[in-house]
């Protein structure tokens, strides 16, 4: 009593808990991210196999990048895969998801079954979509569907649409459940005073769907993006960037020049590419997100 | 007590029955119709294959019609993976996965806790340099966080891909429990503090009860995303005695090479623990996986 009354007399003592808290995760955040960012790009002016020390070299590493490395070929795979994924997944996703906001006992089971594939590791996606697409003893493999039986994964020409319709495959699931939750939040009553205004269901998607879902268009789009800049499982165990560099990304580049061609000195500027590029494209996204975001306040939401 | 009891249940039966109708009029969606029927045949037939594959024998999956169930299904498929140390990738995948969620839960919420308890230029900066790590795409450190593992004498080691893992799940993690936090109103804390509780009881006694939900969905999105990593058990460990199951996966592959089936039995094994969660917890498993994107 007299503890509470001493306290009761002044304004309660705010003092929070000790800024030391954040210790832990700074260390491992500063240990094993900072720490390796800036490692990253001391290690592109050394050469070093793997083994023993790193030497330095100066510019060489970033001399290659620009001139015998075939950097750029394998930067271009990796916007047509950003390019394609995005164009293939946004419109698939947003409609499915729309679709599924919808809480017929039918939609739910669906649900159930689309979303499977998002329980799955990339490892076992790879490992089984490889046996399934074997030319040989594959699903196609079958009488009656030999129109489909083609090398998919062997052929230059055909790996990069089908490494693009396995992402689609894994990742679809996933934007569908961000456009679903997006989907229901919609407030019923401008829908209904859409109806009552005569505009059917493609004008209400338009009209009504697609603007409120702008936001979760742009969280979605934006790990898509970024997320392209770090497919890497997947298509490692799917082709190991083959046939030839056929499917030879960014980050597999840097895993293959590195891992395997034991010059880690140029995979580290490889990766330090990429962090530029993951950088760039989440800021260019989130400040052009940012200006949607404040003219939509302008009109008043 | 008869007239409390409409007033009670009303609001309940409103909120229940508004979700209940289609968004859009009474005509049938064609379209979405068919588009989400033709997704089901994309996503099913796949998983269909997965599932009668891995109970064949190795003469029928090179004889039968790859979609027709098999006459004589078998589950020497699964025994031969079971046989092949598969409970020892498990564990391993289990250890891992534990021991990384456990030390993220409980340092990001130290930090996240401090973020919004402690208010003030210092915490602020530590969060924003978090956030930062948001945009890190994790396969850029791979090369120097080979470095300092081999360095540590840590190289094939199941704390190799431990320590990274639990280092780039944090950002996601303070980020969805500050949210989180900061909406627990803040009288609740200074009436603890006026019942004489120190930091830690208000912490251990009120806040974390509290963000259970929170807790429980990072724990989650962490806990798959460690439990599915491939990338750091790939660099950072190589013998069997350190294999964690997607790593795994691929060493099946390389020893049953043709006999598919098999392989197939591997993936089915070591998807079971992640598809148990979801027949039991589906709904909690789905929003822990949009943890922090919902909005």
């Amino acid at each position: 009593m007299t503890a509470h009354s001493e306290r009761g007399a002044g304004p309660v003592r705010r003092s929070g808990p000790s800024v030391l808290l954040t210790l832990p995760a700074l260390v491992f955040f500063a240990t094993f991210a900072i720490v390796p960012l800036g490692a990253a790009v001391w290690l592109s002016f050394t050469e070093w196999s793997g083994l023993g020390d790193p030497t330095w070299v100066g510019l060489d590493n970033w001399r290659a990048l620009l001139t015998t490395h075939d950097t750029g070929h394998a930067l271009w795979l990796t916007v047509q895969l950003m390019v394609l994924t995005w164009a293939v997944q946004t419109p698939v996703s947003i409609l499915l998801g729309v679709f599924l906001a919808g809480r017929q006992r039918y939609r739910e089971i669906l649900a159930v079954v689309y979303f499977v594939p998002l329980l799955l590791s990339s490892a076992a996606i790879a490992i089984a979509f490889r046996n399934l697409l074997d030319p040989n003893f594959g699903l196609f493999a079958g009488p009656g569907l030999a129109w489909l039986n083609q090398n998919w994964l062997g052929d230059p020409d055909r790996v990069f649409v089908t490494v693009a319709f396995i992402i689609a495959w894994q990742f679809i699931p996933f934007h569908t459940l961000l456009y679903q939750g997006g989907a229901r939040q919609v407030p019923q009553s401008l829908y209904e005073a859409a109806a009552i205004d005569g505009a059917g269901r493609v004008r209400q998607f338009l009209a009504i769907t697609l603007p409120q879902l702008r936001y979760t268009i742009v969280t979605s789009s934006t790990l898509m993006l970024v997320g392209a800049l770090t497919y890497f499982d997947l298509i490692y165990i799917l082709t190991q960037g083959g046939p030839g560099n056929a499917t030879r990304i960014l980050p597999l580049d840097m895993y293959l020049t590195g891992f395997t061609g034991n010059q880690m000195g140029l995979a580290s500027a490889i990766a330090v590419v990429l962090v530029v590029l993951g950088m760039v494209l989440s800021l260019t996204i989130s400040t052009a997100s940012g200006f949607s975001r404040m003219e939509s306040q302008l009109d008043g939401e | 007590m008869t007239t409390t009891a409409p007033t009670r249940t009303a609001p309940v039966k409103m909120i229940r029955s508004q979700p209940a109708r289609a968004p859009h009029g009474a005509r049938p969606n064609v379209a979405g119709g068919i588009l989400s029927g033709l997704w089901f045949v994309i996503v099913a037939i796949p998983l269909y294959w997965i599932v009668i594959t891995s109970v064949r024998t190795q003469q029928g999956f090179f004889g039968d019609h790859p979609l027709v169930p098999p006459s004589n299904p078998t589950l020497d498929n699964y025994r031969l993976v079971l046989e092949n140390d598969f409970w020892r990738y498990l564990l391993n995948s289990a250890v891992v996965t534990v021991s990384a969620v456990l030390i993220i839960v409980v340092v990001g919420y130290l930090c996240a806790y401090t973020i919004v308890r402690a208010p003030g230029p210092r915490t602020r900066r530590v969060f924003n340099v978090l956030l930062l790590g948001l945009a890190i795409p994790l396969q850029a450190t791979i090369i120097p966080i080979y470095l300092m593992i081999v360095k540590a004498g840590l190289y094939d080691n199941l704390l190799a891909i431990i320590l990274p893992s639990v280092t780039f799940a944090l950002p996601i993690t303070v980020l969805i429990l500050v949210n989180f936090l900061r909406d627990i109103p803040g009288p609740l804390f200074e009436a603890m503090r006026i019942d004489g509780a120190s930091e830690w009881q208000t912490m251990l006694r009120l806040a974390v009860p509290l963000s259970r939900p929170a807790i429980v969905t990072v724990a989650i999105y962490d806990g798959l995303n460690v439990w599915n990593g491939f990338l750091f058990p790939l660099i950072l460990t190589q013998s069997p005695e350190t294999r964690v199951l997607p790593l795994a996966l691929t060493s099946y592959q390389g020893m049953f090479t043709i006999n598919v089936p098999a392989v197939i039995a591997a993936v089915v094994l070591s998807s079971l623990p992640i598809l148990a969660l979801y027949v039991f917890g589906r709904r909690q498993l789905l929003a822990g996986m949009t943890a922090g994107f919902g909005k």
